[in-house]
């Protein structure tokens, strides 16, 4: 029986920042168009073109800062970070080094036993490099190809501390960063589509060791899944190493999803040598403390704040305010429907139930039902008043997904006949019909199990479509069945 | 004429041929084995003028990496059109359809 | 009409005493005639050229620069117009885009007729490192030009035309401008913009005016100058008007004149034209002012640390991909860069992307690069020390006059040396203007160089006019 080893583990997150134009060139933020496409002189890197820094990516990168809890730099600058690859223009990346945008921030993640701080080191401000394919066809076998729609897009790098213990706690520090980078509306965060990429260093040492152990580091972990696998394989394979009496090499990785198992990709001979300077084309950036400050208020409201707050000041119950707290717009459906005069319970019951059915359903996403807040709270308040019942309000509910905000719910439910029929003088008839038509049940009712005229109720309902209110129709059938 | 300035005093940065070869790889670019020496020899004599520095302290100088003294130089987050594709490969030594193509990257 | 300056031919054109096509016509005529025997020209694009004319003629429009034939260094991106920074490497590149200064000039109503030679991205003193051959001195062709600028130096002195774009790091524009007998400025860092200029070294660069006379130079400057949205280091600050104060003297003006540009590898003929200078100045009403910068000496080695490792930086976009030279045959990805940048780039040119890459690389960043820049803020706080006391800093722009082609080919800091005198005002992002100052026994032409503070160039022009005024050097033509 070996030691028990502990596995230090720290993250590099790049995240592709949701602005509508390139970090440095005019050209679109786009993902999925033709190859090629989105390039101009600025970002192919063509002789004599110069960078102009865009606003909003600066701001978002600010903002990714202020959510992340760090200290925003007073003055801010740019530096070329230099290497060769045919996915990267210039020749350099244009970065951050000494001076980056956030330094010193946290983030606290969830863990079944308690809750956990984890140190941001940094968070800086970069451009993307473009994408290279490697075409597997007949005669490609040596080439491969360069799309640069990508080169130029604005990334922040967000380096955590070497602050997490466990593959878990890895995975559980991407969901959370995720969240709130979501959140605060900075990045998609989605890992498919390469708007969120993850790099790891890992190295293991014995329990209460101040030393940290010879690190490695692996690239490119290109989902949630990924990464705690290849931290557990490569956790083990450094004790498998010490265990045996060897000593750990400083290499750079890569993770085979297919293998399952880390590939060296280079040594630390091999390493890069960047030879950062800083950047002549572009000037220092001054982030006064009131620009901190109006980011910091324009805000949204981090995750757990919220749950808190649907819980405390709505009374909504905590399985309800995680859901809807869970995804962003899914709570920003929620205050909108608030807003149209819904009650909190109502409001979250309409979510959970028929928006979050839809969605499963017809695989749409939240914002499809925005712009049809006016109608859902309308349709919600008729059925609170009886005026129509649940089973109507289901089918309401899908026709206002097909339609627009501007079809009336009246209307249609004037249309279709669709209001409640509570009127005793038109079930009446009804009553009497499924009586005559039932006569097993009526005897059982009769032999004295009362439960039965249950049964006699869904036989109106049926017969009405759903339209005749239930306690009226019961009431009218024990009449008719008492006399 | 001012060659004085710049006595050739002896190397204190001795610029070897493994050093050269090494920083042509960084910098992407070949030397023949031929020129090697040549090569180390002449950036040796210009490592030794640029040493000329080490006479000056500099000590708790800061560097001045530009003289602009501009901060805060933004555009907005205005799309602009992007080139054509043909116009933005016109110039490519090597592409096929809508790439540009390299020898195979193994990374 | 090839004597004429390009305030006369502007002038002329808008008062219709010729037409803008007559005037590109007798330029062209003019290239045709001596550039086979000077080389300033890599490629005259006569038919651009006349049918830029005949839009100037036109339009209704005549701008500050109307029908005025220019050239322009082949640094400069044009659209559509081979730009090839005197390099294999760009062999063919036509940028599909247009440099700001170049925009301006043609919107004011120049007319370009071609693209003139240089040291291969501006990098040398002589224009002997183009690929494509060097360039000669109209005062004497077996010597050379003085560079990089040497073909947009030796356009202007040989009359081919009046006026050429130059971009000057450190001693580009001058240097040249003072060997072949021109007037030639260097403006301050981030007045005129940097978009489309090809960078060599992106906090010294900038573009700037040769001309024969001041009033050209300032009126050439007038219409490119000012800020660029495309450049983040391009000032907002407004422009003056350069041509108003331009014969306002120099009475009372305070210039400086330091100890150390008078070292002793100075030329005696250089030597006795500048002390010459200065008595014109002093008669015209300046105060002479001994002074010192005492890092002057240091300057090359600042730059020549500082300018290769951000050129080998801003030269690793050349690497075959996207445009310019690949190699042939090749093994692999990282052979493929290597062979073609070897391939494409010139012996200086590949001598500087080492020196850079060594001086930026792990372990001697701060014993080089860092200590260039340590030293850098000690020449510009030498300036700023400097204007305390004087207006105006003046002295020879180069320690020699024009030297024969093949002279320093072989040593590389012997022709680092000639930009001794130059290279400290971009370092210090200041201006400085050279202004002919005639000939020494071998008639040579000498340049008197001017320094002033942060956007002063008004004050230079000013300064220079005068001197222009009294001496009047500009009058004088090469034989051809």
């Amino acid at each position: 029986m070996s030691l028990p080893w502990e596995t230090v583990i720290g993250l590099e997150v790049h995240v592709q920042l949701k602005t509508r134009t390139k970090l440095f060139c005019g050209c679109a933020n786009k993902y999925g168009a033709d190859p090629n496409t989105l390039v101009c002189p600025i970002c192919l890197g063509l002789p004599g073109v110069l960078p102009v820094l865009n606003r909003q990516a600066f701001a978002l990168a600010v903002r990714a800062g202020v959510a992340l809890g760090c200290e925003v730099a007073n003055v801010t600058k740019f530096d070329r970070k230099n290497y060769y690859y045919p996915d990267l223009p210039k020749g350099y990346q244009i970065s951050q080094y000494d001076r980056p945008v956030n330094r010193k921030g946290r983030l606290e993640i969830s863990m079944p036993a308690a809750n956990k701080n984890i140190g941001i080191t940094r968070v800086h401000l970069e451009e993307d490099a473009g994408k290279l394919i490697h075409p597997d066809t007949e005669g490609s076998s040596g080439v491969s190809f360069v799309d640069l729609n990508r080169a130029g897009v604005p990334l922040v790098e967000i380096v955590s501390e070497p602050d997490m213990r466990s593959p878990d706690e890895a995975h559980a520090y991407l969901a959370a960063l995720k969240e709130i980078l979501q959140y605060v509306d900075i990045s998609d965060c989605d890992m498919e589509k390469g708007s969120l990429r993850c790099d790891a260093n890992v190295s293991i040492r014995r329990p209460g060791d101040d030393k940290l152990g010879v690190k490695t580091e692996i690239k490119n972990l290109n989902s949630f899944k990924s990464v705690a696998k290849a931290l557990a394989y490569e956790a083990a394979r450094h004790a498998s190493i010490i265990e045996g009496g060897g000593k750990v090499q400083q290499v750079t990785l890569t993770w085979d999803a297919i293998a399952e198992k880390t590939v060296v990709l280079r040594s630390k001979e091999e390493a890069h040598d960047y030879r950062y300077f800083p950047e002549p084309d572009l000037v220092h950036i001054q982030a006064d403390a009131a620009f901190v400050e109006r980011i910091r208020q324009a805000l949204p409201e981090k995750p757990a704040a919220r749950r808190d707050r649907y819980v405390k000041e709505l009374g909504l119950p905590a399985y309800d305010a995680g859901v809807l707290t869970g995804d962003k717009e899914l709570a920003a459906l929620f205050d909108k429907l608030r807003g149209e005069g819904l009650a909190p319970k109502v409001a979250s019951n309409w979510v959970m139930k028929h928006v979050l059915a839809a969605m499963n359903e017809k695989k749409i996403a939240a914002t499809t039902f925005t712009d049809k807040t006016r109608r859902i709270a309308e349709l919600a308040k008729k059925v609170e008043a009886k005026q129509i019942t649940g089973q109507t309000g289901a089918e309401i509910f899908a026709w206002i997904l097909g339609t627009p905000e501007t079809a009336s719910v009246d209307e249609h439910i004037l249309k279709q006949g669709l209001a409640q029929v509570s009127d005793a003088g038109a079930l009446e008839a009804i009553v009497r019909d499924v009586i005559a038509k039932n006569p097993k049940v009526v005897a059982d009712y009769k032999s004295g199990k009362p439960s039965a005229v249950q049964a006699l109720v869904g036989q109106v309902m049926r017969e009405t479509k759903g339209k005749a209110n239930a306690s009226v129709a019961k009431d009218l059938l024990v009449k008719a069945l008492e006399c | 004429m001012t060659r004085h300035l710049y006595p050739l005093f002896s190397l204190r940065m001795d610029i070897t041929r493994p050093l050269v070869e090494k920083v042509a790889l960084l910098a992407r670019l070949e030397i023949p084995p031929a020129d090697a020496d040549r090569v180390a020899a002449q950036l040796g004599r210009i490592v030794t003028m640029v040493e000329t520095l080490n006479k000056l302290d500099t000590k708790g100088v800061e560097p001045l990496s530009n003289p602009t003294g501009l901060v805060d130089a933004f555009r907005s987050d205005e799309p602009r059109p992007s080139l054509s594709r043909d116009e933005a490969l016109a110039n490519a030594p090597d592409k096929v359809e809508m790439f540009l193509r390299v020898p195979r990257v193994v990374e | 009409m090839i004597d004429l300056t390009a305030s006369e031919i502007r002038d002329g054109v808008r008062a219709g005493k010729w037409k803008a096509r007559e005037v590109v016509d007798a330029h062209l005529e003019r290239i045709a005639a001596v550039d086979p025997k000077l080389h300033a020209y890599l490629h005259v694009d006569a038919d651009g050229a006349r049918a830029a004319a005949d839009r100037v003629d036109a339009s209704g429009v005549k701008g500050l620069l109307a029908g005025v034939p220019v050239a322009v260094k082949d640094n400069m991106c044009q659209r559509g117009i081979p730009t090839t920074c005197a390099s294999k490497i760009l062999e063919g590149f036509r940028p599909p885009y247009d440099a700001t200064a170049l925009l301006r000039a043609l919107a004011a109503g120049a007319v370009p007729v071609g693209h003139t030679n240089l040291d291969e991205f501006a990098m040398g003193s002589s224009t002997e490192n183009s690929a494509y051959g060097p360039s000669r001195n109209p005062w004497d062709p077996t010597r050379a030009p003085g560079g990089s600028s040497g073909g947009s130096a030796v356009s202007v002195a040989a009359r081919m035309t009046p006026l050429a774009f130059g971009s000057d790091t450190g001693g580009s524009i001058r240097q040249p401008a003072a060997l072949c007998g021109v007037v030639g400025m260097k403006p301050t860092y981030g007045r005129v913009s940097r978009y489309g200029l090809v960078a060599f070294a992106s906090s010294l660069d900038q573009i700037g005016p040769i001309a024969r006379t001041v009033r050209d130079a300032a009126m050439f400057l007038q219409a490119f100058a000012g800020h660029d949205a495309l450049d983040s280091t391009s000032a907002p600050a407004e422009v003056p008007d350069y041509e108003k104060d331009l014969e306002a003297g120099v009475k009372g003006l305070r210039v400086g004149v330091p100890k150390e540009f008078f070292g002793a590898g100075t030329d005696p003929g250089v030597r006795a034209a500048i002390d010459a200078a200065l008595k014109v100045l002093q008669k015209q009403g300046a105060t002479l002012v001994e002074m010192s910068l005492p890092h002057t000496d240091y300057g090359i080695a600042a730059y020549y640390v500082i300018a290769p490792c951000e050129a080998s930086s801003n030269l690793a976009r050349y690497d075959g991909v996207r445009f310019g030279h690949r190699a042939k045959s090749f093994d692999g990805l990282i052979d493929m860069y290597r062979k073609s940048r070897t391939e494409g780039f010139g012996e200086e040119v590949r001598r500087r992307i080492l020196l850079g890459t060594f001086a930026l690389s792990s372990g001697y960043y701060e014993a080089y690069y860092k200590k260039a820049l340590q030293v850098r803020r000690l020449i510009k706080n030498d300036f700023d020390e400097a204007w305390k006391k004087v207006d105006v800093i003046a002295g020879p722009t180069s320690p020699i006059p024009a030297f024969k082609i093949g002279e320093k080919a072989n040593d590389p800091i012997a022709m680092y040396l000639c930009d001794v005198l130059t290279v400290t005002a971009p370092l210090a992002g200041i201006p400085g203007i050279s202004v002919p100052a005639g000939f020494t026994e071998g008639n040579l032409p000498v340049g008197l160089q001017l320094l002033g503070k942060e956007w002063s160039e008004a004050t230079l022009l000013r300064t220079a006019r005068s001197y222009e005024r009294e001496t009047e050097f500009w009058k004088r033509s090469p034989a051809l």
